[in-house]
């Protein structure tokens, strides 16, 4: 557990420093659903009807992009030789840079999503489920994403190979987020949809983590 | 306690070396020596247990270290031919992950190596030669039998070379054993040489 904990704090403060990494994937989500109103032209009403699936696709295309350093900054450096040496089992390792990932990368992008949220002119009733819906996706991304960095780690073009891998396996997090922020806009409750993409994520949380571990071997 | 038996390691399909075996018992030294391409490198990422060998095995005090890899990595420090910074911590952070992994304390192994009035200092503005040395620090934190050095003088003045002579020395009177991958003289008295 110290060892998790050491890893994560490192992830933590790497991620203090290089601070303009968090901030590209925040501006990426923002800037993606400022782009839906001028596409979509003077029409409020159509754009709060995509807004939830906007909203999702967007921030989970965000979460991809730091993904592909998540192994691959540690594997150049040498640092991924030291921590497979390190003593600690290799799920364990996976499970330190998903959450890491997610504090990093999930967090500042729940934080934004009411920026974003108005942008699309969704209701602020739905603002609530819309943070719940992104917490949750967002987090399932992490998980998905660490298997996909740990699979296509060495790999040539890994960087294109990794969204192509996880995205599909992030359609139901898209599905089931989208449809609670609707439930919410129209007035339903949106927890059946938000306590399915809960069963996705606990399923994943100590799936993905062994996965990515048996995935990550030395070059 | 170390051992190497018939080990192969295979390049696509060229064999790097064949037949290779050596004994080493506790506070040995080996220097692995050989032209670039010999397959240093890469025999040093077999003991690690990083690699696996193409053919034979790496035995400790009997045992094939494949069965149990985790053991054999808690038996032994790698420095490789990279120093494994990450250049945005200071030198004190880099090391401190290690610390926390592997037990030691960090100031006493940045004094061991002279970084210590650098421990504030983010590891970006060191140079090639103290980032080999906060490297080598890792040694010195916490002991283990093993030490598998590629190229540790690499970037070092003589001063460190010579700072490098006592850790060296007092690992091997606990017993530890030394393979070294080098092509500069390193302060290791009476290591048999392995030529590649």
């Amino acid at each position: 557990m110290s060892g998790f904990l050491a890893l994560l704090g490192r992830e933590v403060r790497l991620a203090l420093r290089h601070k303009a990494d968090t901030l590209a994937a925040v501006m990426f989500f923002v800037l993606v659903c400022a782009l839906f109103p001028f596409g979509v032209g003077p029409a409020p009403e159509l754009l709060a009807r995509i807004a939830p699936g906007a909203l999702l696709a967007a921030a989970l295309l965000a979460a991809l992009l730091p993904l592909d350093r998540l192994f691959g900054a540690d594997a150049e450096d040498g640092t991924l030789d030291q921590l497979l040496l390190s003593g600690l089992p290799r799920g364990v390792i996976a499970a330190a840079k998903a959450l890491g990932h997610w504090i990093t990368t999930g967090l500042p992008l729940i934080a934004a999503s009411p920026v974003a949220a108005a942008l699309l002119n969704l209701p602020v009733e739905a603002w609530g489920a819309a943070v719940a819906a992104l917490a949750l996706a967002t987090a399932l991304l992490s998980l998905l994403g660490t298997v996909g960095a740990a699979l296509t780690l060495g790999a040539r073009r890994g960087g294109v190979l990794l969204p192509l891998l996880v995205l599909p396996l992030a359609i139901p997090a898209v599905i089931f987020g989208a449809a609670a922020i609707e439930a919410a806009a129209s007035g339903l409750s949106p927890a059946p949809f938000l306590l399915l993409l809960g069963a996705g994520l606990a399923l994943a949380a100590p799936l993905a983590p062994v996965a990515a571990g048996a995935a990550l071997t030395a070059e | 306690m170390l051992e190497a038996r018939d080990l192969a390691c295979l390049r696509g399909e060229r064999a790097v070396f064949a037949g290779l075996s050596f004994g080493l018992p506790a506070g040995a030294a080996l220097l692995l020596t050989g032209a670039n391409g010999a397959g240093k490198s890469t025999l040093l990422r077999i003991l690690a247990g990083l690699l696996p060998p193409a053919e034979g095995a790496v035995l400790w005090r009997g045992e094939d270290v494949g069965a149990e890899p985790s053991a054999h990595a808690a038996r032994l420090r790698y420095v490789s031919h990279q120093d494994a910074l990450k250049p945005a911590l200071t030198v004190a952070e880099n090391l401190a992950l290690f610390a926390r992994l592997w037990g030691g304390a960090v100031m006493p192994a940045l004094e061991a190596l002279a970084l210590a009035p650098l421990a504030d200092l983010p590891a970006r503005v060191l140079s090639a030669g103290q980032r080999r040395r906060l490297a080598l620090a890792r040694l010195v934190l916490a002991p283990v039998p093993l030490w598998l050095l590629d190229e540790p003088t690499t970037g070092l003045d003589a001063a460190s070379v010579e700072r490098l002579g006592p850790i060296l020395a007092d690992h091997r009177a606990r017993g530890g054993i030394v393979v070294a991958a080098t092509h500069l003289p390193l302060p290791l008295p009476d290591a048999r040489e392995l030529r590649l």
